[in-house]
């Protein structure tokens, strides 16, 4: 059993077909949709996190791209560049899953990627451009 | 038993002086109590790193040949004062840039002559007898210029607001990005770190005295612009919002990256991170009981920044601890908090300031005059003049 969080991009000829149903259905997968959206121009993406057999989600990442679903890793997404980052904190405020907070001791800025649902409120409060999106 | 200045500093000459930062003192005195503490510890380190807009630097570039009365000054297309002298310049913290808006500006100019960069300048002139040169364009680092000096009519405010938002959009601030419906709150504040929080009524901090500034060793030069020593305050002596501040001035060649930043605020503006250090001489035992304040002792206001108004509606008082525990209740709801300032950098030059007075190398100062504890706090009114 692991656990993987997928970013799932979906062209417009495919956003209405039932796909998280047959992730359920053909792989024995369980899921958390995180976030999920459809833009104006029809095109669809969505934060998913899957939970089942390692063998079986790779088959269903198999499917996913073959469908025409671009599949992406979602902890790679966010990066902290510790290099510009002050620790101020005030990206805390923003993280609504307290995946950026400040240590307790060293009041340095921790990111747990795992808790990360790639909302992106962060990406513009950053005053040292210290958080970025890594496509 | 009072200690003097004088008296401190020998102690410091023969490496036997006790220097404890703000946050150590707090639990020695819980031990060991404020009699003890008042003679066995002789400096307090207290430090800020925050965002200071009230910022900048004056410059002379030294003359070129022809030489030139600069009329209009820019580095690296950041438009800087030059209503003073032939080649000396002043450029602002919070000047942006004429061709990247606020991705650039003067803080950005700072940081880059700190690094040794080069910075590329451009002026024009309308030329005169003495001065006839009218334009130049060529570039400056660090060591061709002469004097480069920060002087920041503003900085090291003595507590500040907590900011939120109670509208149903997403603002942008100088207090951050503030999300609809109480989304969050931000706050600026080293709190029991912060220099005048430990000196409420400025007994030891005052014009003349030296401080570690943005890596190098400067000067408390005059009482800040805003300084407002009449704020409300507790009994422990401490204001609950933005009172006292300071006006500093340093060396910005001898300053380091590590304690000056600049950084842009999202749709409000260029704006530069600066760390001050202030060494607080442990003279008697009422300067313990003000150092030995914590961040539960001091209090400030929050305020709902969606009000585009000089009077802002409150949302009650708030101490340190609850602001940074990372929640705080704003009408019986729990809104996530954030500093502005950065706590582990303050912590930083708080101990990078100990070492070097335990070291020798920071001596103390007596003030040369005190801050002003009365001082008027005006607005800004639309007069006529026989309104005035």
């Amino acid at each position: 059993m692991i656990k993987r969080k997928l970013v799932l991009s979906f062209p417009e000829n495919i956003v209405t077909k039932p796909i998280t149903y047959k992730l359920v259905k053909e792989f024995n997968l369980e899921f958390n949709i995180l976030r999920a959206e459809i833009t104006p121009n029809m095109e669809g993406k969505m934060l998913i996190e899957l939970r089942g057999d390692k063998a079986q989600i790779d088959q269903a990442i198999e499917y996913l791209t073959d469908t025409g679903v671009s599949v992406q890793e979602a902890a790679k997404d966010i990066i902290i560049d510790k290099n510009q980052c002050v620790d101020c904190g005030i990206c805390t405020s923003l993280c609504i899953t307290q995946a950026l907070t400040l240590d307790h001791k060293s009041f340095k800025l921790k990111f747990n990627k795992d808790e990360c649902i790639l909302c992106e409120l962060c990406l513009d409060c950053c005053p040292v451009s210290a958080i970025k999106v890594h496509i | 038993m009072a200690k003097t200045i004088e008296e401190i500093n020998e102690k410091i000459k023969s490496r036997k002086v006790v220097v404890l930062n703000a946050e150590e003192i707090i639990d020695y005195v819980k031990e060991k109590g404020i009699k003890k503490a008042a003679k066995e510890v002789d400096v307090v380190t207290t430090a800020t790193f925050g965002p200071m807009c009230s910022s900048g630097a004056f410059i002379n570039f030294g003359h070129p040949d022809p030489p030139i009365k600069m009329t209009k000054v820019w580095l690296n297309d950041v438009p800087a004062y030059t209503g003073i002298a032939a080649v000396d310049v002043y450029i602002g913290a919070a000047e942006l840039s004429e061709t990247e808006g606020m991705n650039y500006g003067g803080a950005y100019v700072i940081e880059d002559l700190i690094l040794g960069k080069p910075v590329k300048l451009r002026a024009t002139a309308y030329g005169t007898d003495c001065y006839p040169r009218r334009e130049i364009e060529t570039y400056i680092t660090r060591d061709t210029i002469n004097q480069a000096y920060l002087f920041n009519p503003r900085n090291a405010y003595q507590n500040y607001a907590v900011a939120t938002n109670s509208s149903n959009r997403t603002i942008y601030t100088y207090m951050g990005k503030l999300l609809p419906n109480f989304g969050n709150a931000t706050y600026c504040s080293a709190g029991q770190l912060s220099p005048l929080l430990n000196d409420p009524y400025y007994r030891t901090i005052g014009i003349g005295t030296r401080i570690f500034f943005g890596g190098s060793q400067g000067y408390v030069s005059w009482y800040g612009t805003q300084h407002n020593p009449g704020k409300e305050r507790l009994p422990n002596g401490t204001p609950c919002g933005p009172a006292g501040s300071l006006a500093l001035i340093g060396n910005l060649k001898e300053m380091s990256p590590q304690y000056l930043k600049a950084c842009t605020f999202h749709l409000y503006g260029v704006t530069i991170f600066m760390g001050i250090g202030i060494p607080i001489p442990v003279i008697d035992e009422e300067m313990v009981e003000f150092v030995k304040i914590k961040d539960e002792d001091i209090y400030t206001e929050i305020f709902d920044y969606s009000v585009q108004r000089r009077n802002k509606p409150s949302y009650g008082k708030v101490n340190y601890k609850q602001l940074r525990s990372g929640k705080i209740k704003i009408n019986g709801k729990f809104v996530q908090t954030g500093s502005i300032s950065s706590y582990s950098r303050a912590l930083e030059i708080s101990n990078t300031l100990k070492k070097e007075i335990e070291n020798g190398k920071f001596y103390l100062t007596a003030s040369v005059a005190p801050l002003p504890l009365e001082e008027k706090y005006s607005s800004l009114d639309i007069l006529s003049k026989e309104e005035l």
